[in-house]
């Protein structure tokens, strides 16, 4: 049995119960057992006097890459487990189009345990849609789930059968669990690397148009308002895609959405140069969808912030544009982006992005996590909202390098990461700031 | 003129290390390389066909999609400057067994060589190169980015032609979404003071294409009344197969340039065509060997502006391209 964790001197900032002030945090046996004001912890435990920073419910994104089995090379389930952490995050759903695919259920238990070992956020496998991800035929549904899968998606291929999603939303309902669609129509995105308009047409890129995402997620909306499924739509970047979802919700359609951190925060315009770094699928898109992105995410027609953290090797993105792989990665700079653009720019508050980096995404999936209520699984994350940081790949965790934030400065910056109640990350003591005025290190614990 | 000497073998134009494209080019720049052009012209008129400007200069023509004409021309403009150069094509090369660009290029580097030509069938590949090594790098087209030295050759011979580029009226005709000749002259015509149009079934226009500063035609009939010069582009028979366009025939009827078409505009028509024409059907045969076509001073003036652009980014100045000529730098 591991001792008792006291954490003191936080910002207790918890949305799912409408909980933000000064506290202390007690963490026994893996669950959070108490938190408030005026808490003492008992003599046994470990103080960690995290000096006015944020104490928050772990962050939970539902939609990762981690490369194994296949391209180890790029991330393994460990690395991306650890890197998660270092990002804050306790809990992450990895995509089935690993090679092979994670289609049958022995391929669910060998990631579950892998993430396991990792000790890293606890790894949560999402299951292929279909066989091979082909598209044509349901995957054994129930034996995923059984086998410890939380979802099924076919990611990076779009389910383009309406048919086959209409009986994967009508099938999950047994199983409790959504179906993610990657929306994309291949016949308009055809041969695209970067979103359609005036900066492809000067650069000579084949172009994705709006209306690839936007037509899918029209109809995908229907097929789940025809059944009853739980949809999420991943990673929305389009104005149009947005009022589709928002219609759905409104005509009651179980239908729930995401948007990663660099539609959030950049544009078309980032592929200048050919910078392969910016080259992801779906496309970044223009500043008038990045606004609408903003504003949906706030308003909560975009439930939840999800990295499509997506690595891949330098070599392989040191390449002619039309060459190099789509992805980037996010995990570590998740936190960061989203309080420039949503906290700086005055959309949401503090409170708000933690919510849609832990309690909504608990919310919609149904997690046990994404709250610091007593009984909870003990998944804290300690940040400092406020540090200016600039990113260096090279101090990544992950695996790959691959991120269009390279050099750029961002707000906000992880400090430490439990899981059920273990420290999984700890900023290194050389990372952190110093000088007059600088929160002391959250390592500092005394007994 | 901005007459920058900087170091690192830049010329008296201030192009910098390489040319990748006519975008990020001014007028002073594009007219100051025609400029250039003129004095190369005559080196093809001679019994004798060289001189010795480039001499020492090793370049390589990295050619990894096929071409016939640029390839040639610049083969030529090198070897009339007494350059040596060396010819790799992607079959039979280390690139055919996978190598990638970087290694292409690492690899020529360090067999010291001073100039690399390159064609490639991906957008931004001349710029990949050029900022990866320490050659001057040209760009002979890539992917449907750009294609500055055949947009210059156009220019130089609309310039012939008119005396000027500015206020001219240019329409580029036909599958501008697939073109990178269409982008290098849109963006040196423009920056030159033309007025210029598209035209061409909307299959074939990109979206966005008026956001460069171009006005969109869509019809044929409009583009031949409103403009001097018809620049009529190449349509690649695979955009047929791809769904482009219906048939050829549909093609030629709508948006071929007809002698018929040619004799109901209300003013003097100049014909262009970067070659290699499909005569039937972007262009009739009798408008491309007819009184309106300059399809043929086209090639002979790329010659002299490869021969201007290999001298400048070679270190060589406007102003004494005339004496370089007869003695050799």
């Amino acid at each position: 049995m591991s001792r008792p964790v006291l954490l003191t001197g936080g910002r207790l900032l918890d949305p799912s119960q409408e909980l933000d002030g000064p506290g202390a945090l007690l963490i026994r046996n893996g669950r959070i057992e108490a938190c408030g004001p005026d808490l003492v912890g008992p003599d046994e435990a470990e103080i960690v006097d995290v000096g006015g920073l944020v104490v928050a419910p772990g962050f939970i994104d539902v939609h990762v890459h981690f490369r194994e089995p296949g391209d180890e090379h790029k991330e393994t389930i460990e690395s991306g487990a650890r890197a998660a952490a270092a990002g804050g995050f306790t809990t992450v759903w990895t995509m089935p189009n690993t090679d092979p695919p994670i289609d049958d259920p022995a391929a669910v238990g060998f990631v579950r345990a892998a993430g396991e070992r990792a000790g890293g956020a606890r790894v949560y496998p999402v299951g292929a849609a279909s066989r091979g991800l082909r598209g044509e035929k349901m995957t054994e549904v129930g034996e995923l789930v059984a086998a410890g899968a939380v979802a099924v998606s076919d990611d990076g291929n779009p389910i383009w059968n309406a048919g086959l999603l209409r009986r994967l939303l009508e099938y999950t309902q047994t199983f409790d669990i959504p179906v993610l669609q990657h929306a994309e129509d291949g016949e308009l995105s055809c041969g695209g690397v970067m979103n359609e308009g005036k900066v492809a047409t000067a650069l000579g890129l084949k172009g994705v148009p709006n209306a690839a995402e936007a037509g899918m997620v029209a109809r995908d909306c229907y097929v789940a308002e025809l059944t009853g499924g739980h949809l999420h739509v991943c990673h929305v970047s389009t104005r149009e895609a947005v009022e589709q979802v928002r219609r759905a919700k409104e005509r009651g359609a179980h239908v729930t959405a995401e948007v990663t951190p660099h539609h959030l925060a950049l544009t078309e315009d980032a592929v200048r140069g050919y910078r392969t770094e910016a080259k992801m699928n779906p496309p970044l898109r223009t500043a008038e969808d990045r606004e609408t992105l903003l504003d949906a995410l706030a308003d909560g027609t975009i439930d939840v912030i999800a990295t499509d953290h997506a690595p891949h090797h330098y070599e392989e993105k040191e390449r002619e544009f039309d060459d190099a792989p789509f992805g980037v990665v996010g995990l570590e700079t998740a936190l960061g982006v989203a309080l420039i653009e949503l906290v700086e720019s005055g959309r949401l508050s503090l409170g708000g992005v933690v919510d849609r980096l832990s309690c909504a995404p608990a919310r919609i999936m149904g997690l046990e996590v994404g709250t610091l209520r007593p009984g909870a699984r003990g998944d804290i994350v300690v940040f400092d909202p406020a540090e200016r940081w600039t990113v260096d790949a090279s101090t990544f965790v992950s695996g790959s390098r691959n991120t269009p934030f390279a050099g750029k400065e961002l707000v906000g910056r992880v400090r430490a990461t439990w899981v059920d109640g273990k420290r999984r990350y700890e900023l290194p003591k050389e990372a952190s700031p110093v000088g007059e005025g600088a929160p002391p290190y959250v390592g500092q614990s005394s007994v | 003129m901005t007459a920058t000497t900087s170091s690192g073998g830049t010329d008296g134009l201030g192009l910098g290390k390489d040319l990748t494209g006519l975008q990020q080019l001014s007028c002073e720049q594009i007219e100051g390389i025609l400029d250039t052009a003129e004095p190369f012209k005559e080196i093809s008129e001679r019994r004798s066909k060289k001189v010795p400007v480039l001499r020492g200069k090793t370049i390589v023509n990295l050619f990894l999609e096929p071409s016939t004409r640029t390839r040639i021309s610049f083969e030529f403009a090198e070897k009339r400057l007494s350059a040596d150069t060396v010819n790799i094509a992607s079959s039979g090369s280390s690139v055919e067994k996978g190598e990638s660009l970087v290694d292409t290029a690492r690899n020529l580097e360090a067999m010291r060589i001073d100039m690399v030509v390159i064609r490639h069938g991906s957008s931004g590949a001349a710029r990949f190169l050029a900022d990866r090594i320490p050659s001057n790098v040209i760009n002979a087209g890539d992917g449907q980015h750009e294609h500055p030295t055949q947009a210059l050759l156009d220019l130089l011979t609309i310039r012939d032609r008119f005396g000027s580029i500015a206020g001219r009226r240019v329409c580029i005709v036909g599958d501008v979404r697939h073109s990178r000749v269409a982008r290098s002259d849109i963006w040196g015509l423009l920056r030159c003071g033309a007025e210029v149009a598209v035209c061409g079934p909307k299959t074939l226009i990109p979206l966005g294409i008026e956001e460069l500063g171009v006005t969109v035609l869509s019809r044929v009939e409009e583009a031949i009344e409103w403009a001097e010069v018809v620049y009529v582009l190449r349509l690649q028979l695979e955009r047929m197969d791809a769904g482009f366009v219906p048939s050829l025939r549909e093609y030629n009827r709508f948006f071929g340039i007809s002698r018929a078409r040619l004799e109901r505009a209300p003013g003097e028509i100049t014909v262009l065509h970067p070659g290699p024409m499909n005569r039937g059907v972007e262009i009739d045969s009798d408008v491309a060997d007819g009184p309106w076509s300059l399809i043929l001073p086209q090639v002979t003036n790329g010659v002299a502006v490869r021969m201007a652009v290999l001298y400048l980014l070679a270190g060589g100045s406007p102003e004494r391209a005339e004496s370089a000529k007869e003695a050799g730098e």
